[in-house]
């Protein structure tokens, strides 16, 4: 449905985007997520043809993004970054004026704006001048504008950025629930985000990706490496011996000492839980164990990770 | 209907419906009135000729006035990235923003016909000049308005957007001015005769509505609403 293939697009000296391809299939909610800078509004912007990449191309439902580019914004619906908007238009006034520039008039805009508001829940609002709207129903104005005319494709940028809590919840709900039926591509820097609303996960850094799966293969990534926090109560040199005879420890990294009590970060590659083993590691050698303590390597850790790879 | 359409009733409501439309028009009809009344009854004639040669510069802070707005605003709110978004062409949306504009300025041009039933009324003047002045200040008006336009399409910032639509269009009206052109090496002395925006203006004004003067002001305001155009694609360029 979305096919990209080795764009780049700089501003001036700086490289925003660097050589990305990926594709994206019909139904797909796919997240680009990365921080601030990595490329992920540059790329949207390609994608909706608001500019044009440098090199490469891209195509949505075979439609190039370049030469056909009407045509591919008739497909999309769109949410900018800040989703900006008339703000000395009324509510209703500015779906219409939506619905009219997707060529919907008559009894089908008004069709299309009744769906919308009631879509996005912004019946109590529909009196309203934007401006006097919350920053929540800004929102979701933004993104009732984007699905005014049920694309087939929602593409949207930083939708939760700026809300609180309760309407980051409401938000997502309704991407999740869109996404049954739609493609959509939302970019976020922040990772809850992304796990909860997509199948997909592109990891941007410096206007590369820096690494794609699902939300659950990248934590099984991260997973397959363990750490483990142990407090044992020992003679120094003996339990580190001992646990550099250990096969299932990797590594391990002295923390701290109090009153003979060691504490040791311990690093394993192993898939199943360890605990169990240092356990027995301890009673065999007549140790005592003040804490055992795992944490497995989240998603927002293998974020950290592919994004600062470079940087260290 | 069509989404030129959609941005043209966009545009003309957001005229209508901000309170700084009316402080425009309200302002351009006291002094246009105060100015023609204030010599009317003196001078004794029955003619437009006053309102028609004040006209060029009170139009010179008019049309910048209405434009300025257009574009520096949508750059600076980001809208313009969900328009450019819409499937609509560049050139669609900058004939609906100049389109609206223009009837916003036909309309308040409307109101001063006020000026020429009160001549009517109290004399018998020669209609040629009148009407003329009127076709000559819709033109004029147009060109101002897509000079306007242009500028603000430069820029995010509306006053510069103002001052910079001020500069160019007074450029382009006193350069067909006698005292500019004596100034002139006289080898572009005929070219910028024929470009200054006011002596096309007084020609039709006279009631000789000739093609040329009607024709050098479409070429005026197609030649700016294409430089708006490319202003807007700029972003495209690679």
């Amino acid at each position: 449905m979305i096919d990209v293939t080795h764009i780049s697009k700089s501003y001036g000296s700086t490289c925003a985007v660097q050589d990305i391809s990926f594709r994206v299939a019909r139904g797909e909610v796919v997240g680009f997520l990365g921080p601030n800078g990595a490329g992920k509004s540059t790329t949207i912007r390609m994608l909706t043809c608001f500019i044009p990449a440098d090199t490469g191309s891209a195509s949505i439902d075979g439609y190039d993004v370049h030469t056909d580019s009407i045509e591919v914004r008739r497909r999309i619906g769109y949410l900018p970054e800040n989703n900006p908007l008339y703000m000395d238009m009324g509510v209703l006034e500015y779906l219409r004026f939506c619905a009219g520039m997707r060529t919907l008039f008559s009894q089908q805009r008004a069709r299309s704006v009744r769906r919308v508001v009631e879509l996005c829940g912004l019946g109590p609002m529909s009196a309203k001048t934007i401006g006097e709207l919350s920053k929540g129903f800004r929102q979701r104005l933004g993104l009732a504008q984007a699905l005014i005319h049920d694309p087939p494709i929602l593409i949207l940028d930083e939708p939760t950025i700026g809300l609180d809590p309760h309407q980051i919840i409401g938000m997502r709900t309704l991407i999740r629930d869109i996404g049954r039926e739609k493609t959509v591509i939302l970019s976020s820097h922040i990772l809850p985000e992304v796990a909860a609303t997509c199948n997909r996960v592109l990891i941007m850094s410096k206007g590369r990706i820096a690494g794609s799966g699902t939300p659950a293969e990248l934590s099984a990534m991260a997973r397959s490496g363990q750490e483990i926090l142990a407090g044992i109560r020992g003679e120094r040199e003996r339990i580190e011996a001992v646990l550099g005879g250990l096969p299932f420890i990797v590594a391990f990294t002295h923390l701290t000492e109090t009153d003979g009590l060691h504490r040791y970060s311990l690093r394993s590659e192993s898939a199943e839980d360890v605990r169990e083993r240092i356990f027995k590691a301890a009673v065999d050698n007549g140790w005592s164990l003040a804490e055992l303590q795992r944490t497995t390597i989240n998603l927002e850790e293998v974020f950290l990770d592919l994004t600062t790879r470079e940087a260290i | 209907m069509s989404t030129t359409g959609t941005i043209f009733r966009r545009e003309l409501n957001g005229y209508f419906s901000s309170p700084v439309a009316y402080i425009v028009i309200l302002a351009f009809l006291g002094v246009t009135h105060w100015l023609f009344f204030r010599t009317f009854f003196l001078a004794n004639q029955s003619s437009l000729r006053p309102f028609f040669s004040l006209l060029p510069w009170i139009f010179l802070f008019l049309g910048p006035a209405l434009t300025m707005r257009a574009w520096a605003e949508e750059k600076k709110l980001g809208t313009l990235e969900v328009l450019m978004t819409f499937p609509v062409r560049e050139r669609e949306a900058v004939l609906a923003k100049f389109l609206a504009a223009f009837t916003f300025l036909v309309i308040t041009l409307g109101l001063t016909l006020s000026l020429p039933l009160t001549v009517m009324a109290v004399g018998s003047p020669d209609p040629g000049p009148m009407w003329g002045g009127y076709l000559g200040a819709c033109l004029l008006g147009g060109a101002y308005l897509a000079i306007g336009l242009f500028a603000s399409s430069l820029t995010e910032n509306q006053i510069v957007a103002f001052i910079l639509a001020i500069t160019v269009c007074f450029v382009l009206l006193v350069i067909g001015e006698d005292i500019v052109l004596f100034s002139l090496p006289a080898a572009l002395v005929p070219l910028c005769a024929w470009l200054g925006l006011g002596a096309h203006f007084e020609s039709i004004g006279r009631g000789v509505i000739d093609s040329r003067d009607i024709l050098y002001y479409l070429s005026v305001i197609v030649f700016f609403l294409f430089l708006n155009q490319l202003a807007l694609e700029s972003r495209k360029w690679r």
